[in-house]
């Protein structure tokens, strides 16, 4: 049939397009950052020195940052969003409580970042650096020589407050509302008859969800969170507030640092000599491609999961 | 020894359920707080005039108002829905519908790759593309929006589309309805609430967003609603007058944040409607 | 109903498309004279009707926004380099605005007033004085009660004017601090931690006890934070006032005005101060634009300079010196259209 036809064309020139458009922004991304893979070429990626004025750039300490803040939110956030998506999708799926909770679930999405930032400055870092300022106080109280002061010791802690931990914090509280939404919108679609045979066999709610709903839903499920990763790793405004803006290759946690994204949008705006905007734009087609692998690893992960059913 | 075996499933049952309780109430704990910083600190200076007039110089009697960032929002808005939607949901049924073609593998692998990208460098390439030739312009910072609105739409429409069960497309098709009919009348129908949540969840996302509009839609302090001119949007406002050492304007900046939560309200409440309209029910 | 809106708009998009392009200028650049511009443009655009757009994207947007020759007029805090010299290809005008001062602030137990010297925040920001009772710093403040706390120095994680300045500064006072780190506007810190813009570093020196931090002038002031006397070239410790500030552009400046005036020879100088300059090309021909554009901004710039002063203390800027209104207005009558210079002008300017 001929309209069939059209729209089949019509779906496959729209997919096209989209991927010209990909093809476009990383071929863009090449040629501004041209100077800078001239210069540095591959030794880009585990340089650590990051230095304007002399002209030295390095990514890894970005990269470090990026992982780090990104998978630690990633791992706090997970149970929450999901018992948020299983409470709204299975335990309440109607009336004004699930109307208010979704409704504000998705009104959070909306918060410009830099509010989350100042929110996270003003009121979560202090209470991490009181935590902090505990660690150093039971570290002066344990004894010499015992495991948990060498273990404290290791931590090198300094109660600035701000750091990796900080920034992971706040990113995990930003991206619950997305997963969260998204896994209720799949739980909330898997088919009624199928939850219905397992509740006449005697099921359990909670054997329903293990056996049923989850099994069915996984794959959106962690499409959410990996949405929800997607938006953590380029964050920028709210992380640049709570992270330390420190340029320096740390894994320590509780130190400051720096993230792909958080730099770009510190250093871009005010860069004008061509090699430190072409540094800068190269971070951004790292970031592009860091995003790239960990998607990757998120397919194989959910394709592993499907194919073991 | 059966009674036992039951009340342990009971039981776990019931402990599943008040983790699932507890884990949730903690989830919503810091997003009430930050909500509630918002509502407490911008509610003060909304008014009529708050809304409607254009802002004053710091130290004037009157703290002007924010109307040309409203309208802005309003319209870069818009502009980016009718950019990415079309784009986003074609792009999303053409996935559903040829999962396993090496086509649509490389597509998918796009769609997740546009999703990671930051905002700013999506900022930077509208900038590159457009910004270089013809200029700042509210049409700019459109695109730049929409370039991170596709992804999500893409991506929400695709999962959505996946979940609806089979039978409802050969039921369509049994019937005589041809291919393209079922698609648009019955398919994405069905899956019309999870797109919609999609789409509004992208647009809650650019609702808010800074960096990509700081070097495309550039901004403006005056009334503009000319697309090819700068034009202002709440969130370069908030941005501006948050980081600025005035009193006055801080103030101003948590009107616009309590107004841009509010906007996205209204966005949620008609996307209820038109589900509600819409939507087929089974 | 989508097809009502899609037409709808596009009739828009046409109606709007086919309008004149009215005079509207369009700057961009440096975010510290924002307040100020922001305001003095809201004034012009109520005496002439002339609509000034200025934004906020920082120093180095603004020059690349001149150089790909997307703005009419750019500001910024740093002058250009000879990369960007050279980029721009044709002659560009420093034309000074405004005085701007970065001052030193801290977070002590009682805030006492503290004296402080060039060396002395080289030293901090380098990582070789680490405590605030440091014997150095005891000497400079013998009155003060100083507390055995560490010292965190606070710095801009974001590129900026303000830390232009600042490094400037520190280069002209200590050769190590050029040696090691130099200027720029990021830079490649020994120590310390960066917050995002004036409110990130503001909000450091809030937070943590022991911090210490530079800060654009107005902003210190509004927050009521307190803040350094410094010493400056001929010896004296000055606090930055309005007076101060102005001081440090009463040299002698050179006609082409593209020059730093941290660590003024002058006697009542503020040592930490910098011009914010308007970005403009000589030859306003270029392009698309119109003699019209060209004219409206050689009278908006003038206007700047003769009028507009008055409106910079209150918001705790510091007004140009006369000598650097006449520079200014000097540079400002060398604009041309296609060789003929735009405004007929002598600088000869009485207040």
């Amino acid at each position: 049939m001929i309209q069939d036809k059209i729209f089949n064309k019509t779906l496959l020139i729209i997919a096209t397009l989209f991927l010209l458009l990909i093809l476009g922004i990383f071929i863009t991304l090449i040629i501004f950052s041209l100077p800078s893979w001239q210069e540095f070429g591959l030794s880009f990626l585990w340089q650590t020195e990051w230095n304007p004025v002399r002209n030295e750039f390095g990514a890894l300490p970005f990269i470090v940052g990026t992982l780090l803040t990104s998978f630690i939110a990633l791992f706090l956030c997970a149970p929450f969003s999901l018992s948020l998506s299983f409470f709204l999708g299975e335990y309440c799926k109607k009336g004004v409580f699930f109307q208010t909770l979704k409704g504000g679930i998705e009104l959070l999405a909306g918060i410009p970042s830099i509010i989350y930032g100042f929110w996270g400055f003003f009121v979560l870092v202090p209470q991490i650096r009181r935590f902090q300022l505990y660690l150093i106080d039971l570290r002066m109280r344990t004894e010499t020589g015992s495991i948990q002061e060498k273990l404290l010791e290791a931590l090198e802690i300094v109660p600035y407050g701000v750091g990796i931990l900080a920034a992971a914090l706040i990113l995990s509280i930003m991206i619950i509302p997305f997963a969260a939404s998204l896994g209720q919108e799949v739980i909330s679609m898997v088919p009624q008859d199928l939850k219905e045979a397992a509740y006449s066999l005697g099921a359990t709610r909670f054997e329903v969800i293990k056996k049923v709903i989850f099994p069915h839903a996984r794959s959106g499920i962690l499409a959410g969170i990996f949405l929800a990763l997607g938006r953590a790793l380029g964050e920028t405004m709210a992380v640049t507030m709570v992270i330390g803006n420190r340029n320096i290759l740390t894994w320590n946690i509780l130190n400051p640092a720096n993230t792909m994204a958080s730099l770009i949008a510190n250093e871009f705006p005010e860069a004008s000599d061509p090699i430190h905007l072409a540094s800068i734009i190269q971070v951004g087609l790292w970031l592009f491609i860091v995003t790239f692998i960990i998607n990757l690893c998120g397919k194989l992960i959910i394709h592993k999961m499907n194919y073991k059913e | 020894m059966k009674e036992k075996n039951i009340r342990r499933r009971l039981i776990k049952d019931r402990l599943f359920l008040i983790l699932i309780g507890v884990l949730s109430l903690t989830a919503l704990i810091p997003l009430i707080f930050i909500l509630g910083y918002i509502f407490r600190n911008g509610i003060r200076v909304i008014n009529w005039d708050f809304l409607t007039q254009l802002p004053q110089p710091v130290g004037e009697e009157t703290a002007g108002g924010i109307v040309h960032a409203l309208v802005g929002t309003i319209i870069i808005i818009g502009l980016s829905f009718f950019l990415a939607v079309p784009f986003g949901i074609g792009t999303g049924v053409y996935l559903s519908e040829n999962r396993n073609t090496r086509f649509s593998v490389i597509v998918r692998l796009c769609v997740d790759l546009l999703m990671g990208v930051p905002s700013i460098v999506v900022g930077i390439i509208a900038y590159a593309w457009i910004v270089r030739f013809q200029g700042f312009s509210a049409l700019a910072g459109s695109i730049a929006l929409s370039i991170l609105m596709i992804p999500m739409v893409v991506r929400g429409t695709e999962e959505t589309l996946n979940l609806i069960p089979p039978s409802y497309k050969e039921a369509s098709l049994a019937l005589g309805v041809p291919y393209y009919r079922t698609m648009l009348k019955v398919i994405i129908p069905s899956g019309f609430g999870g797109i919609t949540t999609g789409v509004l969840l992208a647009l809650a996302r650019i609702a808010g967003e800074t960096a990509p509009l700081l070097f495309t839609a550039l901004g403006s302090n005056f009334l503009n609603v000319n697309i090819f001119k700068p034009m202002h949007t709440l969130p370069l406002l908030i941005y501006d007058y948050a980081t600025s050492p005035y009193k006055e304007w801080h103030h101003i900046a948590w009107g616009a944040s309590f107004v841009l939560v509010i906007f996205v309200l209204v966005l949620n409440i008609i996307s209820r409607l038109v589900i509600k309209k819409w939507k087929i029910q089974f | 109903m989508r097809k009502i809106v899609i037409l709808f708009l596009s009739i828009f998009i046409l109606v709007q498309s086919t309008k004149a392009y009215g005079t509207e200028l369009i700057g961009a650049g440096a975010t510290f004279p924002y307040p100020f511009l922001s305001q003095v443009f809201n004034i012009y655009h109520r005496e002439t009707g002339t609509r000034v757009n200025y934004q906020a994207i920082g120093s180095g947007g603004g020059v690349n926004q001149i150089i790909n020759r997307t703005v009419d007029f750019a500001g910024t805090d740093a002058y250009l380099t000879e990369t960007q010299l050279q980029q721009a290809e044709k002659n560009v005008l420093h034309i000074p605005i405004i005085l701007g001062a970065v001052v030193v602030s801290y977070n002590l137990p009682e805030n006492p007033q503290l004296n402080l010297t060039g060396e002395i925040l080289a030293d901090i920001y380098l990582g070789n004085i680490t405590r605030w009772d440091d014997d150095r710093i005891k000497e400079l403040n013998p009155d003060q009660s100083l507390p055995a706390l560490p010292i965190l120095a606070a710095y801009r994680s974001d590129g900026s004017g303000t830390t232009f300045i600042f490094s400037d500064y520190l280069c002209k006072v200590s050769s190590e601090w050029e040696k090691e780190v130099g200027k720029g506007t990021s830079l490649r810190w020994q120590t310390g931690l960066g917050g995002r813009g004036n409110p990130g570093v503001a909000g450091l020196l809030t937070e943590i006890p022991g911090t210490i931090g530079y800060l654009e002038r107005n902003y210190a002031n509004q927050s009521n934070l307190p803040v350094a006397s410094l010493k400056n070239k001929a010896g004296h410790f000055v606090a930055p006032t309005t007076h101060s500030i102005s001081q440090a552009a009463e040299v002698d400046l050179p006609p082409h005005n593209r020059v730093s005036i941290t660590n003024s020879e002058a006697k009542e100088a503020y040592p930490i101060c910098g011009f914010t300059w308007i970005i403009v090309y000589e030859e306003q021909k270029y392009g698309r634009r119109t003699p019209e554009r060209a004219q409206t901004l050689a009278q908006l710039l003038e206007w700047l300079i003769k009028h507009a002063q008055e409106y910079a203390v209150s918001l705790d800027y510091s007004p140009l010196p006369p000598s650097a209104r006449e520079n200014a207005l000097n540079l400002i009558y060398s604009m041309t259209y296609d060789g003929k210079t735009l405004i007929e002008g002598t600088p000869n300017h009485n207040p």
